[in-house]
C-alpha cells in the first residue's frame, strides 16, 4: 500500500509512533504548529525537490488557505473539516493561477515571478476587507468535528491535526512514487528529454503546482484553526523563506527530510522567538551553511552516507 | 498651473516626478542585477540588502566621521563593492558549477543575515538622513514645483545608467565583458583573467545598488527594511524587461516608475500592484520579456 519500500515503511512507522507518543511529553500546541509546518514543507518539497521548481511565493497558498478556513469557520459557521477543505481548495485555486502564469518561464525567472505574485497577494490581503487587514481574523472557533465532537481541548485538536498531517504526507508519498511522479523526476533531471519523449511537461508542472499549493493551503487552514487566528504573517515573504529553509535543511527531494527540517526550525523559533531579529540572522546563517556544506540537507546527506533512500 | 484631463498639472507632474524617482531606483537596481546575471548567471537576492547597506554606510560616514553626502556617493559604493568582492570570493564563487537554484538560495540567506544584523543593531524604525544643503528647497518650473533633491536623483541615476551602458556597449573593456558572458572559456584562452573579471563584475553590480542606496537615503529614512520592500518590485521589473539587454533594463526601470506614478493619479488603490499586473500581462503576451532573448 502507498508504494512503500521496506525502508520507507520502517521510517514511516517510527514517525507514526512519534506522532502518537509526542503529545504525552511535549506541549500539544507546539506539536500542532510543527505538524502544520511539516505538512507545508512536504508540499513545498513536492515542487522543489521532485520537479526542481524553486517557488519563492508559497506563503501565498499557506496564508490564503489560513484566511479562507478562518473566514468560513467564523463567519459562515463551517464545520472545522469543511473549513479546512475549503482552505485547501482556495490554496489550490490560487496555485492554478500562479502555476499557469509562472511555468511560462524557467529557473530564476520562475522564482522571481512566484515571489512577485505572492507579494501581490500580500498587498491584496493587506487591503481586502475580509482579511481584517493588520488585525487579521481573530477568535476563530475550532468548532465541532462533523458537528459532533468538540475540538476545544488541545488533545482532540491534536488528533485532527495528526490525521491531516499523515493524510497529506501519504498523499505526497503516493504522488511521488506513482508513474506521474516518475515523469516529474524526469522533468527535474532533463526537461527537454522528457518533452522529446512525448510528455507535455507544462501540464505536469501545472498539475503538481496545483497539488503543492492545495496541500500548502490545507496546512495553512489547519494552522489557523489550531491557533484561532489568521494574519498577514502567514502570507508574508518571510514565511516563504521559512518553508524553503525547512525543506533545504531537512533535505530537498527526500520524503522525510522536510518533516525533520520543520521540527528543527520550529524548535529554533521556539527558543529564539524572544530574540526577534536574531531568528532571521540564524535562519540566514543556516541557509548559507546548508548551501556551502550540505546541499542535500541533513537527511539527504545521512541517506547518502548510509546508502539508503529516505 | 493648468489642468490636464481634469487633473491639475501640479498633481499630474508631481506624481510623474515621484514615478520617475522610483523609476530611477528600479533602473539602477535592475541594471546591477542584469550585469551580475549576465556574467555570473545568478540572481542576486542580496541586492536589496546591499542597497540598504549603501544607505547605512552613508549614514555612518556622516554620523561618526562627519563625511558629507557627496563623498558618500563615492565611498559607499566602494565600501559595499569591496564587501561584494568578499561575498563573491568566499561564497558565490563556489557555486558556479551548480544549478541556478543554489545561487538564489545562498544570496537569499545572505540577505537575511545582513538585514537581520542591521535590524538588531538599529531597530526597525530607521534614522532620518538630511538632504545635503546644496539641494534643499525647490524650483518652480511653472507647471509644477520641483524639490531640487528629487530632480538630482533622477539626473544622477540617468547619468550613471548612461555611463554604465556606454562602458559596456562602446569600450574594449565592455567588449571583453560581453564576450566573456557569451563564452568564458574562449575569452580566458585570449589571456584575459575571467575569474577576476567575474569578481569585479559582481562588485560593480552591488556598487550600483549601494549608489542607489545613498541616493535613496534622504528620500526614505535609512532603515533595515528599505531594500526588501524595493527588491521584489525590481524582480518584477526584471521579469518584464528580461535581463538580456542592458539598455532594456534601464528603459524598463524608468518606464515602469512612470507607469506607477501615473497610476497614483488615476487609480491610487492600484499603485502598489500595477507593476505586478504589468508583469502578468507581459508574461501572457511576451513570455520572454520585452527585451528578452528567449528564456533561461
Amino acid at each position: 500500500m502507498f508504494g512503500f519500500t521496506r525502508q520507507h515503511g520502517i521510517a514511516f512507522l517510527v514517525m507514526f509512533a512519534a506522532v502518537v507518543i509526542a503529545p504525552f511529553f511535549l506541549y500539544p500546541v507546539f506539536l500542532m504548529k510543527v505538524l502544520c509546518f511539516a505538512l507545508f514543507a512536504c508540499a513545498y518539497n513536492l515542487l522543489i525537490g521532485y520537479v526542481g521548481l524553486g517557488s519563492f511565493g508559497h506563503a501565498a497558498f499557506f496564508g490564503m488557505g489560513g484566511y479562507i478556513a478562518a473566514y468560513t469557520a467564523k463567519k459562515w459557521g463551517f464545520n472545522p473539516e469543511i473549513a479546512i477543505i475549503t482552505g485547501a481548495a482556495a490554496g489550490a485555486a490560487l496555485g492554478a493561477v500562479f502555476g499557469w502564469l509562472s511555468i511560462r518561464r524557467q529557473g530564476i525567472y520562475f522564482a522571481m515571478i512566484t515571489l512577485a505574485l505572492s507579494q501581490m497577494v500580500y498587498f491584496f490581503c493587506n487591503q481586502a476587507s475580509f482579511t481584517g487587514g493588520e488585525d487579521g481574523i481573530q477568535q476563530v472557533p475550532r468548532g465541532n468535528l462533523f458537528g459532533l465532537i468538540s475540538l476545544q481541548s488541545d488533545m482532540a485538536m491534536y488528533v485532527v491535526v495528526s490525521v491531516v498531517f499523515l493524510f497529506g504526507f501519504l498523499l505526497i508519498h503516493r504522488i511521488v512514487h506513482s508513474p506521474f511522479g516518475q515523469v516529474l523526476k524526469a522533468i527535474r533531471e532533463n526537461e527537454p528529454r522528457a518533452t522529446s519523449l512525448g510528455y507535455r511537461t507544462n501540464d505536469y508542472k501545472l498539475i503538481v503546482f496545483i497539488l503543492s499549493a492545495g496541500i500548502a493551503g490545507l496546512a495553512g487552514g489547519t494552522k489557523s484553526l489550531v491557533f484561532g487566528i489568521a494574519t498577514l504573517t502567514d502570507v508574508a515573504n518571510a514565511m516563504s523563506g521559512e518553508v524553503i529553509l525547512m525543506t533545504l535543511l531537512g533535505g530537498m527531494g527526500t520524503i522525510f527530510g522536510p518533516v525533520l527540517g520543520a521540527i528543527m526550525i520550529g524548535s529554533i523559533e521556539n527558543y529564539l522567538a524572544q530574540l526577534g531579529a536574531w531568528f532571521a540572522v540564524t535562519q540566514g546563517v543556516i541557509f548559507v551553511l546548508c548551501i556551502m556544506f550540505f546541499r542535500r540537507g541533513l537527511l539527504g546527506e545521512l541517506a547518502a552516507r548510509l546508502k539508503l533512500s529516505l | 498651473m493648468f489642468m490636464i484631463f481634469g487633473y491639475s498639472s501640479a498633481l499630474l507632474f508631481g506624481q510623474l516626478l515621484l514615478g520617475l524617482i522610483n523609476g530611477a531606483f528600479y533602473a539602477l537596481l535592475s541594471l546591477g542585477l542584469a550585469i551580475i546575471f549576465g556574467m555570473l548567471n545568478i540572481v542576486n537576492f542580496a541586492h536589496g540588502a546591499l542597497f540598504m547597506l549603501g544607505a547605512f554606510v552613508a549614514w555612518a560616514l556622516l554620523e561618526f566621521l562627519g563625511i558629507p553626502y557627496w563623498w558618500s556617493l563615492l565611498i559607499a559604493p566602494i565600501v559595499v563593492g569591496a564587501f561584494g568582492i568578499i561575498l563573491e570570493k568566499v561564497f558565490i564563487a563556489r557555486l558556479y558549477k551548480l544549478d541556478h537554484l543554489y545561487g538564489l538560495l545562498l544570496t537569499f540567506g545572505l540577505a537575511l543575515v545582513i538585514e537581520g544584523l542591521a535590524r538588531n543593531q538599529f531597530g526597525s524604525s530607521g534614522m532620518p538622513f538630511a538632504i545635503p544643503p546644496e539641494l534643499q528647497g525647490g524650483t518652480d518650473l511653472g507647471f509644477m514645483f520641483m524639490p531640487n533633491y528629487r530632480g538630482w536623483v533622477v539626473l544622477a541615476s540617468a547619468s550613471v545608467c548612461l555611463v554604465v551602458w556606454l562602458i559596456i556597449d562602446k569600450t574594449s573593456l565592455g567588449a571583453n565583458l560581453r564576450a566573456a558572458t557569451e563564452n568564458p572559456a574562449l575569452v580566458q584562452s585570449f589571456g584575459i583573467n575571467v575569474p577576476r573579471m567575474i569578481t569585479l563584475t559582481y562588485a560593480a553590480g552591488v556598487a550600483l545598488a549601494a549608489f542607489a542606496g545613498v541616493l535613496a537615503a534622504p528620500i526614505y529614512s535609512v532603515n533595515p527594511g528599505m531594500g526588501s520592500s524595493f527588491i521584489i518590485t525590481v524582480f518584477a521589473v526584471v521579469v518584464i524587461g528580461g535581463m538580456g539587454s542592458i539598455a532594456g533594463s534601464i528603459l524598463t526601470g524608468f518606464g515602469l516608475g512612470i507607469v506607477e506614478g501615473l497610476t497614483k493619479v488615476f487609480y491610487p488603490q492600484g499603485s502598489a500592484t500595477v507593476i505586478f499586473v504589468v508583469m502578468v500581462i507581459v508574461l501572457l503576451t511576451r513570455p520572454a520579456g520585452l527585451f528578452g532573448r528567449g528564456g533561461h
